[in-house]
């Protein structure tokens, strides 16, 4: 078998959750505690590609409806890399089409003895409604537009590695927010961490009350581009929107496409980030998503090690709960 | 079950609060087969054969009537039917209740209008009035046959919860219906504007990713309705309103001396749109828990008499239907058994209302813009009346309802009041603490 690694890592005495639903419930301190563990995990496993068994025995069920290959693949080697076994259900042809509800399709993989689902479904709350109905972990690896937790916490792990800090970066998140979980997360977990974040894009998809929340709200790109550290390209999500917010793709590209005459104005040390599956021409350049400021791939690579963290600390903090039974649950 | 009621009863020790008469006062009230007698009789005229009921520290009030509750049968019993629905109406101090059109076939014809009236005298629950479908099949393009409707026994007109989206055909319909003197009921929504919306759309909507329901939606149907019944000089009655929008424009033409009238839901009057942030489906309901100042134009409203009436919103929906996701999960939730306690927590105990209004709203109100008899308990009318403990505290559980539906937007909340009588024709057809019969 492979070189498997016994592991030398203490757990977090703070950390109590055994969900992971949204970042926007989650403490500065305990953010940052994720990424930690995120970063040891990755480099005990030389880069995500190792093979440690921290978390052997155990079962991961991803229970996904709506079409992902990223992420339900990241989540599975996340699971594998920790030596833990996947299961893969997908709402297609399954269960669910014969007219089984969403609830009792968790219920019965519970009752397969899974130690975390991890759900993605188009709807808000999913999650939530699965964390009051199961007793194993339950993982939000997207509920419609509202959150993608583990999404921005790989990019926020991302930007650390290069920067150091995130407290006083100025971070733009630029496109479809209407629609983005990633940007909805990101929102919340690097203004909890203290950087400057701005959200930019057409004015039907990125809405006046942001700014009623105490963010910066910017229109054009290019006014606020020489004051970025960081930008993160959403990707334009025609499956999620129902008329369309702007005239055109080549509009909307235009407008918001990184593209080289931009890098132009752009700082000497800019990251560029995309949560992926990007489309090129639209939001960002070949010549840009190739070239060296961006941090694309290393996102990925990252969001397994985010992954494995968030299998191991909600796993350690159920069984922490269920041996004793008077600790904090924070949920 | 089919024994004779006895409908001679003799109600002391209360408060009476009878808005339609100005009423606010301890004082006997003397019921004689079925018909209220007098109030403060001499004592010469109690016949032997009464029912005394003891309303030491109660009030005493015409029965609750409701303007729009949804009963599902024919079509939909799983949810809810004619009795388990018109039992929860007893339940919650309510009299008589005009039921929706919405059913499965909907009450578009004379044969679905006596279902509905059959299977309520059977029920021998709260009084069940029919609305009648406005238009055809529900579908929102052609006229009712209304003047059938209006003679199989329809009290009111409307295709709730659904909106009238077609203006040309609520014009028509308000001006045919005058030679009926019937009223029609709108609940007021443009469809497009709400498309798919699952929640108020404001700041909590924008943090949740949930699709939101603009107020525009509602604000520009109610200009479009009370603009219509100017022109037609019909009988409009819009509601249940949920926004600052929809109370200003009642606002302004009412001042103008225009006969348009509007009613709340109670959920709209104490919950806002922060409770959906647990994305827990019971509080999805219509119309939508909207942000905090709209909640205080709706109690400031319903205070000054802009918003006439107060109707439950009873949509009830299976425990299947409202355990699915939060897109999936329909709108609605069981309101018939807290209207009352919502009122009397939300708004008299905390000063918005006095009784004497409550009453109003909830009674003497809704029976004057539905055209039906009921709110008053002047001698010679029919002893619909409710006795309310207004101290009896108590938990909302949903699983203890009479109705089928344990959804509520209220549950778990502790409130105040309760009916322990609820008194339809001088018959007593609920009782809190049926062990207890205070019988001189």
């Amino acid at each position: 078998m492979s070189n498997a690694v016994q592991p030398d890592l203490t757990f977090p005495k703070s950390w109590h959750r055994r969900h992971l639903l949204d970042l926007k419930s989650l403490s500065a301190e305990e953010i940052s505690t994720f990424l930690d563990v995120a970063q040891q995990l990755k480099e005990m496993t030389q880069g995500c590609r190792h093979k440690i068994s921290l978390l052997s025995g155990k079962t991961c069920a991803n229970l996904f409806f709506e079409n992902s290959t990223r992420t339900r693949n990241s989540f599975s080697l996340a699971a594998k890399r920790l030596g833990a076994d996947t299961v893969e259900f997908s709402s297609v042809g399954s269960s669910v089409a014969k007219g089984e509800t969403f609830v009792d399709t968790a219920k019965t993989i519970e009752a397969m003895g899974v130690e975390w689902v991890v759900t993605r479904h188009s709807t808000p709350g999913t999650p939530h409604l699965l964390s009051r109905e199961l007793d194993c972990c339950v993982l939000n690896a997207g509920d419609g537009p509202h959150g993608h937790p583990t999404q921005g916490l790989l990019d926020i792990l991302t930007i650390r590695q290069h920067r150091g800090n995130i407290k006083g970066l100025t971070v733009a998140l630029v496109g479809d927010i209407a629609h983005s979980r990633t940007a909805r997360s990101n929102i919340w977990g690097l203004s909890k961490l203290g950087a400057h974040v701005i959200i930019c894009g057409p004015p039907t998809l990125v809405s006046p009350r942001w700014s009623e929340l105490g963010f910066e709200v910017a229109h054009h790109l290019d006014d606020i581009l020489p004051r970025c550290d960081v930008l993160n390209l959403l990707r334009v999500q025609f499956e999620r929107q129902r008329a369309r917010p702007f005239p055109s793709v080549h509009e909307y590209a235009a407008l918001y496409a990184m593209n080289g005459a931009r890098m132009q104005k752009a700082k000497d040390d800019i990251l560029i980030m995309a949560p992926g599956p990007i489309n090129r021409g639209v939001e960002i350049t070949p010549e840009v998503a190739d070239g060296p400021h961006s941090v694309i791939l290393e996102q990925v690579n990252n969001g397994i090690a985010v992954r494995m963290a968030a299998l191991w600390l909600l796993s350690g903090a159920n069984e922490r709960a269920k041996a004793t039974p008077t600790s904090p649950l924070a949920d | 079950m089919n024994k004779t009621a006895n409908r001679d009863l003799l109600i002391e020790n209360g408060r009476l609060v009878d808005p339609s008469q100005d009423l606010d006062r301890l004082a006997r009230l003397l019921v004689i087969k079925g018909r209220v007698a007098a109030i403060d009789p001499a004592d010469a005229d109690i016949p032997a054969t009464c029912e005394r009921l003891d309303a030491s520290g109660n009030i005493v009030a015409p029965g609750l009537v409701d303007l729009g509750a949804e009963l599902r049968e024919p079509g939909n019993e799983e949810d809810e039917t004619i009795e388990s629905g018109s039992q929860a109406a007893l339940a919650g101090g309510f009299t008589s209740v005009l039921c929706c059109s919405s059913t499965r076939p909907c009450i578009d014809s004379p044969g679905a209008v006596e279902f509905v009236r059959q299977k309520a005298t059977k029920a021998r629950g709260a009084r069940i009035h029919v609305i009648g479908c406005l238009s055809k099949g529900r579908e929102g393009e052609q006229m009712a046959e209304l003047g059938l409707l209006a003679d199989a026994g329809a009290v009111a007109f409307s295709d709730a919860p659904k909106s009238i989206p077609n203006d040309a055909l609520l014009k028509r319909a308000l001006e045919y219906c005058r030679m009926f003197d019937l009223p029609i009921i709108d609940r007021p929504e443009v469809p497009e504007l709400a498309e798919n919306g699952m929640m108020h759309d404001g700041q909590i909507s924008l943090v949740l990713g949930l699709k939101g329901l603009p107020t525009e939606a509602e604000d520009l149907a109610v200009a479009r309705d009370v603009r219509l019944a100017e022109a037609t000089s019909g009988r409009l009655h819009v509601g249940p309103v949920s926004t600052m929008g929809a109370v200003d424009m009642i606002r302004r033409v009412k001042s103008r001396g225009i006969d348009v009238t509007a009613s709340v839901c109670p959920h709209n009057l104490c919950l806002s749109d922060v409770k959906l942030q647990s994305f827990d489906s019971k509080y999805k309901v219509h119309p939508p828990l909207r942000s905090g100042k709209h909640v205080e134009t709706l109690r400031n409203a319903v205070a000054d008499g802009t918003i006439d009436a107060i109707q439950s919103g009873h949509m009830p929906r299976s425990r299947e239907k409202k355990m699915d996701d939060l897109d999936l999960s329909p709108f609605g939730g069981a309101a018939l058994e807290t209207t009352l306690a919502t009122i009397i927590t939300y708004m008299i105990n905390e000063q918005v209302l006095d009784w004497s209004a409550a009453v109003d709203r909830l009674s003497t109100a809704p029976a004057r813009i539905a055209g039906i008899a009921g709110g008053s308990l002047i001698t010679g009318s029919a002893a619909d009346i409710v006795i309310i403990d207004p101290n009896e505290s108590w938990t909302v559980d949903g699983m203890q309802f009479r109705s089928h539906c344990i959804s509520s937007p209220l549950d778990g909340h502790s409130l105040q009041g309760r009916a322990t009588h609820t008194i339809v024709g001088g018959e007593i057809r609920y009782r809190l603490r049926p062990e207890l019969q205070h019988i001189a």
